[in-house]
């Protein structure tokens, strides 16, 4: 395997005396899906929380190395994660401009491109024909993403209009749409019904073969996790108990018993 | 239930009145006014509730399926043809520049407030930075409105920046709170400071704005001329009451105009999606603070130049203009209009400054007519009168 794209070391996550994440490490390739699995409350958010900057980690190192640069997120500004190390994530309950239309919301997502494009707004403001162009190319970007995520006839629908399962893939294209180099899914299939989490997974799979971008993926549905999954990491009170391929990990028996709890004679 | 509550607001406030006795000052009781109020309020609400809730209004209704478009532009053209139809009069022309002063700030205040979803209480500062701006420089400089305007737009963005730098960290009401306090403090030093500000007795004779360095006076000073002998016509006061009129149009369709380019760039819809959703701004690598800023010193400089307008329409600048109220009046433009709608604050401004000003005749129920419309306005249209919002960008409307 070649050196991987993200790499957390003794990651640690206090708040007051919950550890709610307590020395973890793993790595994430490019190219690959990694699922992060736990029972409710075992600091999966909190990880990627931590990973894209809206909590400081209490300790740890975070490295995502790509294109021969090298960023340390656990002292950058979540903004500035998202701007220059590229990582973008989407979120347990989704968080969309909902008065704003599907297309705005992928557009928004290209902010920075444009308000260079547009020379912070003043080469916009006099109509300059470079900032046309950057904005065509945004749109563009915008509709392939709405294709591959079948939200193309939704382009010009208020956000918060949309259907359930529409605004969780809308989410998923307006974090691709930043061009991440790292994305990461906060349970995607959360309330999707069986075909529409079917569609997802073939969407997923579509975005690690042709972006050959990481992914990181947050999920409580095992036939999405077993279905698409490379490599996968288990979590339970903070602690990783358990990694490795989908088959090693459904035989592994202290994943099964986080799961499932102790049984009743060893309690 | 609602008929208590105004029992117990109607009785201290209401219920009381000084009376001139022949022994001094005496408190009389106005039972039946509270009487009448509770029971307005009392069937009101039982109307309400016997209906089922507020009954619709079909022309209400129809409000928002209406393009904009157009009315737009026939309030533009009405009113740039306002000074020369046969009925305008001084009066009217005053009172329509005074509309116009609110649709600026009006509009102005939209960028922080209906954009970027920034609870801004204290605008009136920025009112008061550009208007003092201006007095001070044309005061101790000497300098001309014209070069005066554009300096005390950016000494309001200036202080909209240094303000929002501390305050831009709190959310919703926090920043409400300290924007008002700081709205205060502006008014406080403006006070206090007497021997930069004049205190309390402001700045007087102000220098008024000349057209391309024509004055308008009937006398003009040695070496200048005035406007009327420009055009060889009779000298007319009204001239320089027209100038004011088209100088605070031109001043307010500019903001509308570059506040609805902004609305379609970057920065423009970085500000709604701040309104929207922060921590989503965040993680798509938009920078809060900046944006933020960036808002606050654009509505600011809007303010400013209105400010600077204000304080050449008057001659006189006092703190007394820049009181608390000023920013809850512009405040309530702005949420009356709809959030964010451009045509919504030229209606609300109409309503709220406007009839105020012809009714004045009616003086004692002006504020009591003000209030029911308040009420019925909130009852019918709880998001503002025109709380339509258009997308920024269509795809069916893009070409491939
Ligand atoms: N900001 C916070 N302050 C205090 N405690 C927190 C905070 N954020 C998370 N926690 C705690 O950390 C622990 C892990 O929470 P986290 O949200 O990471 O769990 P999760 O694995 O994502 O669970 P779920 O599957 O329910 O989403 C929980 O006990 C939670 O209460
Ligand atoms: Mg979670």
């Amino acid at each position: 395997m070649s050196a991987p794209l993200l790499t957390v070391e003794h990651l640690s996550m206090r708040f007051g005396g919950l550890v709610a994440v307590g020395d973890l490490s793993f790595t994430a390739p490019s190219r690959a899906i990694t699922a992060v699995i736990g029972p409710n409350g075992a600091g999966k958010t909190t990880v990627f929380n931590c990973l894209t900057g809206f909590y400081r980690p209490s300790v740890g190192r975070l490295t995502l190395a790509h294109a021969g640069q090298t960023h340390f997120l656990e002292r950058m500004e979540g903004f500035d994660i998202a701007r220059k190390a590229r990582v973008a994530r989407t979120f347990q309950n989704i968080r969309l401009f909902p008065n704003m239309t599907a297309l705005e919301n992928l557009i928004v997502a290209q902010h920075d491109t444009l308000m260079r494009a547009s020379l912070w707004s003043i080469g916009g403001l006099f109509g300059l024909a470079g900032y046309r162009q950057a904005e065509r190319q945004a749109v563009d970007r915008a509709r392939h993403w709405l294709d591959q995520a079948e939200l193309l006839e939704f382009a010009d629908v208020e956000a918060g209009a949309l259907p359930y399962g529409a605004q969780r893939k809308l989410e998923i294209a307006r974090a691709l749409c930043t061009q991440p180099v790292l994305l990461c899914l906060d349970e995607p299939a959360a309330g999707l019904n069986p075909r529409e989490s079917a569609d997802l997974n073939r969407l997923l799979l579509a975005i690690r073969d042709a972006e050959g971008i990481g992914i990181l993926l947050i999920e409580h549905d095992m036939s999405v996790v077993m279905g698409i999954s490379d490599h996968i990491v288990v979590l339970d009170y903070g602690q990783k108990i358990a990694e490795g391929p989908p088959a090693a990990i459904r035989a592994d028996a202290s994943v099964i018993r986080a799961y499932l709890g102790e049984p009743e004679d060893s309690a | 239930m609602a008929a208590l509550v105004a029992l117990g607001l109607a009785f201290p406030l209401v219920g009381h009145r000084l009376e001139d006795s022949v022994n001094g000052l005496s408190l009389g009781y106005r039972f039946d006014w509270v009487a009448i109020g509770v029971a307005a309020v009392f069937f009101g609400r039982l109307t309400i509730g016997l209906l089922g809730g507020v009954p619709r209004i079909a022309a209400f209704d129809r409000l928002k399926g209406l393009r904009m478009d157009w009315l737009g532009w026939v309030l533009a053209a009405i009113a740039i043809a306002l000074p020369f139809l046969p009925f305008a009069d001084r009066n009217l022309i005053d009172k329509a520049t005074l509309v116009l002063i609110y649709v600026m700030l009006g509009w102005g205040l939209n960028v922080v407030v209906g954009l970027a979803g920034l609870l801004d209480l204290g605008y009136v500062a920025f009112y008061a930075v550009g208007a003092y701006s201006y007095a001070l420089l044309s005061l101790y400089f000497d300098l001309s409105f014209w070069v005066c305007l554009p300096l005390a737009g950016l000494f309001a963005a200036g202080f909209g920046v240094l303000l929002g730098f501390p305050v831009l960290r709190l959310r919703g009401d926090y920043l409400a709170i300290v924007t008002l306090g700081f709205g205060e403090i502006i008014r406080v030093i403006l006070l206090n400071w007497q021997s930069f500000t004049g205190g309390p007795n402001g700045i007087t004779s102000i220098a008024r704005p000349s057209f391309f360095g024509l004055v308008f006076s009937a006398d003009p000073p040695e070496g200048r001329m005035a406007f009327h002998q420009a055009l060889g016509i009779d000298y007319s006061s009204l001239h320089r009451v027209m100038f004011l009129y088209f100088l605070i149009l031109a001043l307010a369709l500019l903001t509308n105009f570059v506040t609805l380019r902004l609305r379609r760039l970057p920065i423009g819809r970085a500000w709604e999606a701040l309104r929207e959703d922060e921590i989503a701004c965040r993680a798509l690598g938009i920078n809060p603070t900046t944006t933020k800023l960036s808002a606050f010193a654009i509505g600011a400089m809007f303010g400013g130049f209105a400010g600077s307008f204000f304080a050449t329409r008057q001659g006189f600048v006092s703190p007394e203009s820049f009181t608390f109220i000023e920013s809850a009046i512009v405040l309530a433009i702005v949420v009356l209009g709809g959030m964010g709608s451009q045509i919504g604050v030229v209606v609300a401004a109409l309503l709220l400054i406007g009839l105020p000003e012809w009714f004045r005749d009616l003086q004692l129920y002006r504020m009591l007519v003000f209030g029911l419309a308040m009420v019925a306005i909130m009852l019918w249209r709880p998001r503002g009168l025109l709380s339509h919002r258009d997308p920024t960008i269509l795809l069916s409307e893009m070409k491939r």
